[in-house]
C-alpha cells in the first residue's frame, strides 16, 4: 500500500514534469522558431533596443532554453530572483514568474482565480451528481414509460447543446429579462449568500450539461446491473425490492459513476473555460483564454500546470477510491 | 416409502396432495416474434425428503419452471413479463395467484435456490459472510448482526468451507469455484428451507468438484429433510441424486418416473437419445456417443402433434398420428409415464432390440 502511494506520487511528479516541459517547449520555442521574441511580448512593441535587452536579461531569456527550463523549475521549489542589474525583485516559491502584461506575480493570481473556478465546480458538481444520478435511476426503473422518454430526450438536449448557447440563453432570460440572478462573483468569505446567489445560474447551466451525461450513464449502467445474476440471487433470498435496487444494484451502478465524476471534477477545476467565459467569471479558464490571447507566457505556463495537476490528482484519487469501493481492486 | 412421490395430480380444485404440487403450469413470453411457450402445461408433485430431477436440453423450459416456482419472473405489465397460469402449491399455499409480497416472504425462507454460475450469482462487492447474513436477517428481522454472523459461520462450516470464521469475511472472488458453490449452498440453506431448487448446480464446476457438490447436496438433504429439485441437462447428475426424473421437451413433460425405472426401461425415444448421448463408465467402450439428431424445437412455432416428431426416428411407426395429435402422458409401468404415440409393446420391443444393446 505504502509502496503503491510512493510509486504513484513519483508518477504524478514525472507527469507534471512532462506537462511542464511540453508547455515550456511550445510556448518558449515556437516564438524562437517563428522569429518572434518573447522579450518583445514583455516590453511591448514600441520599446527601444536597450529596454528589450534589459527585459531579456531580467527574465533570463538570454540563457539557453534548457537553463531557462531549469530556472523555471527551480523557481517553483525555491523561488527566484529577477535582477535588472539595478534592482532585484524576489519571487518567492512557488514562483511561476510574473505576468508579461500586468507584471503581477502569477502564483497569487492563480490562487485567486482558483477560488472562482473551485466555487463554480463545487456547486455545479453537487447539483449534477444528485440530479443526474437520481434522474437516471428513475428513468431506468420506469423504463419505456413516458417519463423515461421525456427525461432521456431532455438529457439528449442537455448533452447536445453547447454551454455558450444554454448559458447565454439563461443569462438573457433570467438575468437581463427577469433580473432573478445577479451575476458578479462575490467571494465566499465575504458574503456566502451572495456567493451562492450569484453563482446559481452558472451552477445550473453547467450542471445541466453534466447531469445529462450522468443521467444517461446511470440509466444504462443500472439497466445493465439489473440484468446481472447477483440481482436475481438477491431477489431469490427474499430481499425487498427496495433493498435489491437500493443496496445491491446501486452499489454496482455508482462505481463507474464515481470514476467519471472524479475525472470531470478534476478537469473542471483545471478550468471551466466555456462556462467562465460565457458568464464572465474570472476563473482559471477565463484567465487561460485571456493569457493565450495576449501571449502572456508565464500565465499560460501557470494555468496549464495547474490544470494538469488537478487532472492528475483526480486520477489518483479515483484510483484510490476505486480500491475502497471494489474489493476486487487491490492497490499494488 | 413405497408410494411413488410423483403422481398424476387429481382433478382441478382438489386440495394438493404433495408438499409441492405443480398443476398445468404455463409460462408464455410475449415477444416481437410471437408467443414463446417456454412451459406449456406442466404437472408434477414432490414430497418432502425426496429429490426430483428435471432433465432436458437448452430451451426445454427447465429453468423457466424453477423461476416461476420461486416467483422470480417479472410480474404484471412490465415489459418482458411472461403470462403465467396454472397452480403451484407449496405446503398448502398457492403461489401463482398469491400476493407477490407473500411470495417474497417465502422466497429464501421456505424455498431457496442455487444457481448455475456461483461467480456471477454472488455480489462481487459484498463479502460472502455479509451476503449470507443478509439472507438470514431478511427473514429473522429481530436477529442481531452478531448472531446472524455466528449463524453464517456455522453454515459455512456445515457446507465444508475450511476456517469458516476467517473465510466469512472473504469476497466471492477470493474463493475457488467449488468453494463459491458451497457458499451459495450455505446462503440458500441458511433459513432451513423445505424446498431447495438447484438449477444446474455443477455445470460451471470441474468434474472432481461436481461430485463433491452433489454429495454435499445429498447429505444436506438427508440432514434437513427438504424437498430438492435438481435441474440439469446431464443425466449423470440426476442418476446420482434423484428419486424421480422428469424429462422435458419443448416446454412439456414427455416422460417421468422413478429414477431406476427410467434408466432401466426408458419409454420415450427422446429419453433413449439422451441416454445414448451420455458417456458411461459402467458399460463397454463404444466407438462414439450417439447424439440426438436435429435441433431443439422452436418454442414459438412448436411442431404440430408430438413436438419431438421431426427428430424422432420412429415417427413413421405411429400411423400418421405423430404430426397431428399431441400425445398425452400415459402410464407405461407403475408410476412411470410417457407421452408417446408408439404402442407400449412396440416401444418395449424397439428398446430391447435396438436401443439397449447400443447403450
Amino acid at each position: 500500500m505504502l509502496v503503491y502511494f510512493i510509486r504513484r506520487l513519483v508518477n504524478v511528479v514525472a507527469m507534471l514534469l512532462v506537462v511542464a516541459a511540453v508547455t515550456f517547449a511550445i510556448f518558449f520555442m515556437v516564438p524562437k522558431l517563428t522569429g518572434t521574441d518573447p522579450a518583445l511580448y514583455y516590453v511591448g512593441k514600441i520599446a527601444d533596443k536597450a529596454a528589450v535587452e534589459g527585459a531579456r536579461h531580467k527574465m533570463g531569456l538570454d540563457k539557453p532554453i534548457i537553463e531557462q527550463f531549469y530556472l523555471f523549475l527551480k523557481g517553483l521549489f525555491v523561488g527566484r530572483d529577477y535582477s535588472t542589474g539595478v534592482s532585484v525583485s524576489h519571487c518567492a516559491a512557488p514562483c511561476f514568474g510574473y505576468s508579461f502584461k500586468t507584471e503581477q506575480a502569477v502564483w497569487p493570481l492563480l490562487l485567486n482565480r482558483l477560488g472562482v473556478t473551485a466555487s463554480l465546480a463545487a456547486g455545479a458538481s453537487v447539483l449534477w451528481l444528485v440530479f443526474g444520478t437520481a434522474t437516471g435511476v428513475v428513468s431506468a426503473l420506469k423504463r419505456r414509460t413516458l417519463l423515461d422518454r421525456i427525461t432521456m430526450t431532455t438529457a439528449l438536449a442537455g448533452v447536445s447543446l453547447p454551454i455558450y448557447f444554454t448559458g447565454m440563453l439563461a443569462s438573457a432570460i433570467f438575468v437581463y429579462q427577469l433580473g432573478w440572478f445577479p451575476h458578479d462573483y462575490v467571494e465566499l468569505g465575504t458574503d456566502p449568500v451572495a456567493w451562492a446567489q450569484n453563482l446559481m445560474l452558472p451552477w445550473i447551466t453547467l450542471a445541466f450539461l453534466y447531469a445529462a451525461t450522468y443521467a444517461r450513464l446511470t440509466r444504462a449502467t443500472l439497466l445493465d446491473v439489473l440484468g446481472e445474476d447477483y440481482i436475481r440471487t438477491a431477489r431469490a433470498k427474499g430481499l425487498s425490492e427496495r433493498t435489491v435496487i437500493g443496496k445491491h444494484a446501486m452499489r454496482s451502478t455508482l462505481t463507474p459513476i464515481l470514476t467519471v465524476f472524479g475525472m470531470d471534477l478534476g478537469g473542471l477545476i483545471g478550468g471551466a473555460v466555456l462556462t467562465e467565459s460565457t458568464f464572465n467569471f474570472r476563473g482559471l479558464g477565463y484567465e487561460a483564454v485571456y493569457a493565450i490571447n495576449s501571449s502572456d507566457l508565464p500565465v499560460i505556463m501557470g494555468v496549464t500546470l495547474f490544470a494538469g495537476f488537478f487532472i492528475i490528482l483526480a486520477n489518483l484519487v479515483v484510483d484510490v477510491l476505486y480500491a475502497v469501493v471494489d474489493p476486487r481492486v487491490r492497490l499494488t | 416409502m413405497s408410494k411413488n412421490s410423483i403422481i398424476v395430480p387429481g382433478q382441478r380444485g382438489e386440495g394438493p396432495e404433495g408438499f409441492l404440487t405443480v398443476r398445468d403450469l404455463r409460462v408464455h413470453f410475449p415477444t416481437d416474434d410471437g408467443l414463446v411457450k417456454s412451459v406449456d402445461g406442466l404437472n408434477f408433485t414432490l414430497e418432502k425428503g425426496k429429490t426430483l430431477g428435471i432433465v432436458g436440453e437448452s430451451g426445454s423450459g427447465k429453468s423457466v419452471t424453477s423461476l416461476s416456482i420461486m416467483g422470480l419472473h417479472r410480474t404484471g405489465t412490465k415489459r418482458g413479463a411472461p403470462k403465467i397460469s396454472g397452480e403451484v402449491w407449496l405446503d398448502g399455499e398457492e403461489l401463482v395467484s398469491a400476493d407477490p409480497e407473500r411470495v417474497r416472504q417465502l422466497r429464501g425462507q421456505k424455498m431457496a435456490m442455487i444457481f448455475q454460475d456461483p461467480l456471477t450469482a454472488m455480489h462481487p462487492y459484498y463479502s460472502v459472510g455479509a451476503q449470507i447474513v443478509e439472507g438470514y436477517r431478511a427473514h429473522h428481522p429481530g436477529t442481531s448482526k452478531k448472531a446472524a454472523r455466528t449463524r453464517a459461520i456455522e453454515m459455512l462450516d456445515r457446507v465444508g468451507i475450511p476456517q469458516p470464521d476467517k473465510r466469512v469475511d472473504s469476497y466471492p472472488h477470493e474463493f475457488s469455484g467449488g468453494m463459491r458453490q458451497r457458499a451459495m449452498i450455505a446462503m440458500a440453506l441458511v433459513n432451513d428451507p423445505s424446498l431447495l431448487i438447484a438449477d444446474e448446480p455443477t455445470t460451471a464446476l470441474d468434474v472432481t468438484v461436481q461430485a463433491q457438490i452433489l454429495d454435499l447436496i445429498r447429505d444436506l438433504q438427508k440432514e434437513f429433510g427438504s424437498a430438492v429439485i435438481i435441474i440439469t441437462h446431464d443425466l449423470g447428475v440426476v442418476a446420482e441424486l434423484a428419486d424421480d426424473i422428469l424429462v422435458m421437451y419443448g416446454g412439456k413433460c414427455i416422460e417421468r418416473g422413478p429414477a431406476a425405472s427410467l434408466f432401466e426401461s426408458p419409454e420415450h425415444p427422446y429419453t433413449w437419445g439422451l441416454l445414448g448421448s451420455m458417456p458411461r463408465l459402467d458399460r463397454p467402450l463404444q466407438d462414439r456417443l450417439i447424439p440426438v439428431k436435429g435441433t431443439p424445437p422452436s418454442l414459438i412455432n412448436v411442431p404440430s402433434g408430438c413436438a419431438f416428431h421431426p427428430r424422432c426416428p420412429y415417427a413413421g411407426l405411429t400411423g400418421g398420428r405423430s404430426d397431428t395429435d399431441v400425445p398425452t402422458l400415459a402410464e407405461a409401468s407403475p408410476g412411470h409415464h410417457a407421452a408417446c404415440h408408439l404402442p407400449i409393446a412396440d416401444r418395449h420391443r424397439i428398446f430391447t432390440d435396438e436401443i439397449a444393446p447400443r447403450l
